[in-house]
C-alpha cells in the first residue's frame, strides 16, 4: 500500500524524525493561510501523488510569498504530472503539500527495505541524495553504503555511526544521524512498512538532518495489524477498476491490451499474459480469481473485466485444482446469462472435475469458445479479439 | 528415490481441524500419504478423520514420531506455526498460507539460520510431491506420474499446468517442489536444483521462476559451474508491467531489477534450454530428453535397460 508524502512524514515526525513544517492542503486560499502560519521567507508548494518525479514534472515549486503560494497551488491543483513512473496517462493532483523551505548545504540519499536474497532489512545511504537511486545503483554501486540489520538486535548506534562517518558527516552530525537513523528504523519495523526512502535527506545551513522528503510503502500482508492505516487510502491514486475488484478480493490490474484474462493462479496469470502476447495479441489485464474462487467472484470478475472499454475478447485459463472446473464453468454461464454480454468468451479448463465442467459450458446454449490448451485458447482469442496486432 | 519426502514420510498437519486443512488433508490421505497427527492447541485428544489431534507440535512428534510437517493455519498464526514445528525437531516444515507478513518471516528466517537441520518450503506454496510415495501440500495428485524429472516452481497452478503436460507426453516426475511466491522463503531455487543434482533419481531439471527477485540468476550461476542433467526453464511475467505485484508478494519489477530479460539472459548463459511459451515446457523437456540421451535417463523405466542391453551388443 502507498501513502502520500505528507502523511508519510506525519507517521516519521510520530517516531522522533525530524521532518520540515507543513501542512497539507486542498484549495489555492488554504495554501495561502498555510504559507503565512509557516512564516518562512520560502516555502516549497508539492504536489501530492503516489509517484516519484514530481519536481522534472513541474509539481514542485518555490514561492516567495503566501501570495505566490495561493497562485501556484492554483497552478498545480488539477494539473495533470506526467512522470516516469505514473506512465503515459499521469496522475491528477488532488492534495498539495505546503513547506517550509529551508536552507540545503547537502543532499543525502537513506532507504530500508528487506533484502530478498539475505532476508533480512537493510539500511542504505549515500551522498547522492536527490537523485534516481536505480541510476546511482547501476552506474556507481560503490556510492551506495549498505549495512544489514539482524531483528534481533535491531539498528545499533554504530550501525548508524558507520553510515554516517561513511557519508563524510561531521563528529557532530554523526552524532545527530545515530537517533534519526534509528527512529527511521523503528518507524520501518513498527509500521511494517515495505520501503523507507528519504530522499533528499538534508543538512541544513544550520547544521541539522531533515527528512525533505519521504516515501513509505506498507506490506499488504501486515495490514490487518494496522487498522489505523485504512484512513490513508487515497482512492484517486487508483485505478477505479482495480478498487472495484479489491472489494471482491479479486487481485486485478488493469493493462493496456484488448483481451482481458480471468485465471486462477499468479504464475499462470502472467504466464496467460505472455502466451497471449505471443500469440500477437495483448492482455488488457492481470487477473488472478485465487485458489478457491466462489461462483459470485467469477461473477464479479466477468463484471469487471467487461467493464473496460478496450476488451474485444476474454481468455478464461483455469487449471482446477482446489477450484473445480464445474464451479467455474457455472459461475461463467451465469455470469453470461445475468450481464448479457456480447463480446466473445474463449474458455480453456484442465484439471478437477473438467468434463462436468464442459458439459456446463456446452449445455448453456450460449456462445463459448472451448480450447483444448493455452496455447489454442491464446491463438482463438487473439482471432477474435481482430487478429494479431 | 527422490527428494526430501517418500513413502517413510510421517506427517503432522499443524491445522488439520480447519477448513482448509481439513479437505487438503483428508485428500493427502487419499493419496497415500501418512498422515500421522492434527495439532490444533485445544482440541488435544479428540480426532478428525481418523487422526488423533495434539494440543502441540512437540507433543505429536513424540507421541507419533513424525519427521514433517505442513502448515494451513491464517497467516497471524503461521510464523508461530512454523517456530513451533522447528522448536519440535522436525527436520521438513511445509508451509502452505498465504499472506504472511514479510516482517514475520524476516524474524522466522533468522530464527531458522540458527537451527540449520530444519528444512522450510514455502511460505505461499502448494507443496512438495513425489508421484506415488508423498503428496504434501494442496496439487491434485492425479496430474502427476511417477519418473524421473525434478521440477521447482514459485507457482501453484502454473506448475500443475506444467506437469500436466509432461505427465500427458509420459514423462514422470521425481519431486515437484512448490517454493512459493514470497519475498523471503524458506527453501530457494540453488537449494532445490543441488538437491536434484545430487539425487541420482531425478535425470532432468525444470525451473518455472517469475518476475522478482534475482533467485533464478543465483540457480543458473550454480547450474553453469555445477550441473551436468539437462535443465529447461520458464519465466513467467514476460509482460508484466513494472512496480506492479503481480498477485505474488514476490513478483515485482522494482528498480529495474527482476526482470524476465535479465532471467532469461542468466539461464541460457547457464546452458539450460529456456522457454518462451508456458505451453512448450513439456514439449521441450522432451525434445531435450530426447537429444541428451547420454546425459539424462529417457522418459520411462523399461527404456534404459533396452539401451543398456544394446550397448552390450
Amino acid at each position: 500500500m502507498k501513502i502520500h508524502e505528507y502523511q508519510a512524514k506525519a507517521i516519521l515526525a510520530k517516531f522522533g524524525v525530524p521532518v520540515p513544517r507543513g501542512e497539507v492542503v486542498f484549495k489555492k486560499d488554504e495554501a495561502r493561510a498555510v504559507a503565512q502560519r509557516l512564516g518562512t521567507s520560502v516555502v516549497v508548494v508539492k504536489a501530492q501523488i503516489h509517484a516519484g518525479g514530481r519536481g522534472k514534472a513541474g509539481g514542485v515549486k518555490l514561492a516567495k510569498s503566501a501570495d505566490e503560494a495561493a497562485s501556484l497551488a492554483e497552478q498545480i491543483l488539477g494539473m495533470k504530472l506526467v512522470t516516469p513512473q505514473t506512465g503515459e496517462e499521469g496522475r491528477v493532483v488532488h492534495r498539495l503539500l505546503i513547506e517550509e523551505g529551508l536552507d540545503i548545504k547537502r543532499e543525502l540519499y537513506i532507504s530500508i527495505l528487506v533484502d530478498r536474497a539475505s532476508g533480512l532489512p537493510v539500511f542504505m545511504a549515500s551522498t547522492a541524495g536527490g537523485m534516481e537511486i536505480e541510476e546511482v545503483a547501476k552506474e556507481h554501486p560503490e556510492m551506495i553504503l549498505r549495512e544489514t540489520i539482524h531483528p534481533v538486535t535491531g539498528m545499533q548506534p554504530y550501525h548508524a555511526r558507520k553510515l554516517a562517518f561513511g557519508l563524510g558527516l561531521s563528529a557532530e552530525l554523526a552524532n545527530a544521524a545515530v537517533p534519526f537513523f534509528q527512529s527511521l528504523y523503528r518507524a520501518f519495523i513498527e509500521t511494517d512498512a515495505s520501503l523507507l526512502e528519504i530522499n533528499p535527506c538534508v543538512v541544513t545551513g544550520d547544521g541539522r538532518l531533515v527528512a525533505l522528503d519521504a516515501k513509505v510503502n506498507f506490506d499488504d500482508n501486515a495490514l490487518y495489524r494496522h487498522p489505523e492505516f485504512k484512513e490513508l487510502r487515497d482512492l484517486d491514486e487508483e485505478t477505479p477498476l482495480e478498487v472495484e475488484a479489491s472489494k471482491f478480493k479479486l487481485n486485478y490490474i488493469k493493462l493496456d491490451g484488448t483481451i482481458a484474462c480471468m485465471v486462477n493462479g499468479a504464475g499462470l496469470a502472467m504466464a496467460t499474459m505472455d502466451i497471449i502476447k505471443l500469440s500477437g495479441g495483448s492482455p488488457a489485464n492481470f487477473l488472478d480469481v485465487g485458489g478457491g474462487a466462489s461462483e459470485d467472484q467469477v461473477k464479479n470478475a466477468f463484471r469487471i473485466l467487461l467493464s473496460d472499454p478496450n476488451v474485444r475478447a476474454v481468455f478464461v485459463n483455469i487449471f482446477g485444482g482446489i477450484l473445480r472446473c464445474d464451479v467455474l464453468a457455472s459461475g461463467v454461464v451465469n455470469a453470461a446469462k445475468e450481464l448479457k454480454f456480447k463480446v466473445p468468451v474463449v474458455v480453456r479448463m484442465e484439471g478437477t472435475n473438467v468434463k462436468q465442467g464442459q458439459e456446463i459450458l456446452r449445455n448453456s446454449g450460449l456462445n463459448f469458445t472451448v480450447a483444448a490448451g493455452m496455447k489454442d485458447g491464446a491463438e482463438k482469442a487473439v482471432k477474435l479479439a481482430g487478429g494479431a496486432q | 528415490m527422490s527428494v526430501l519426502v517418500d513413502k517413510n514420510t510421517r506427517l503432522i498437519v499443524q491445522g488439520l481441524t480447519g477448513r482448509e486443512g481439513s479437505f487438503h488433508a483428508q485428500q493427502m490421505i487419499e493419496y497415500g500419504t501418512k498422515v500421522v497427527a492434527g495439532v490444533t492447541p485445544g482440541k488435544g485428544g479428540t480426532e478428525h478423520l481418523g487422526v488423533p489431534i495434539f494440543n502441540t507440535v512437540g507433543e505429536a512428534v513424540r507421541k507419533t514420531r513424525a519427521n514433517a510437517s505442513v502448515i494451513f493455519v491464517p497467516p497471524p498464526f503461521a510464523a508461530d506455526a512454523i517456530l513451533e514445528a522447528a522448536d519440535a525437531g522436525l527436520p521438513l516444515v511445509i508451509c502452505i498460507t498465504e499472506g504472511i507478513p514479510t516482517l514475520d518471516m524476516v524474524r522466522v528466517a533468522a530464527a531458522l539460520k540458527s537451527n540449520p537441520s530444519v528444512r522450510l518450503i514455502g511460505p505461499n506454496c502448494p507443496g512438495i510431491i513425489s508421484p506415488g510415495k508423498c503428496k504434501i501440500g494442496i496439487m491434485p495428485g492425479s496430474i502427476h506420474k511417477e519418473g524421473h524429472v525434478g521440477l521447482v516452481s514459485r507457482s501453484g497452478t502454473l506448475t500443475y499446468e506444467a506437469v500436466h503436460q509432461l505427465t500427458q507426453l509420459g514423462i514422470g516426475q521425481s519431486t515437484c517442489i512448490g517454493i512459493g511466491g514470497d519475498p523471503i522463503i524458506g527453501t530457494s531455487f540453488l537449494d532445490a536444483v543441488k538437491m536434484f543434482n545430487e539425487d541420482r533419481d531425478t535425470h532432468a531439471i525444470v525451473l518455472i521462476g517469475e518476475i522478482g527477485g534475482n533467485a533464478e540468476e543465483v540457480a543458473s550461476e550454480y547450474i553453469k559451474k555445477n550441473v551436468k542433467k539437462p535443465v529447461v526453464g520458464f519465466i513467467a511475467g514476460q509482460t508484466a508491467p513494472p512496480g506492479r505485484r503481480m498477485g505474488h508478494a514476490g513478483a515485482i519489477i522494482s528498480g529495474g531489477q527482476g526482470t524476465a530479460a535479465d532471467k532469461y539472459k542468466a539461464m541460457r548463459a547457464a546452458g539450460i534450454h529456456t522457454v518462451q511459451s508456458p505451453a512448450e515446457i513439456g514439449h521441450t523437456l522432451a525434445s531435450v530428453l530426447g537429444k541428451s540421451k547420454s546425459k539424462a535417463a529417457p522418459k520411462k523405466k523399461a527404456v534404459p535397460k533396452k539401451q543398456a542391453k544394446k550397448k552390450k551388443k
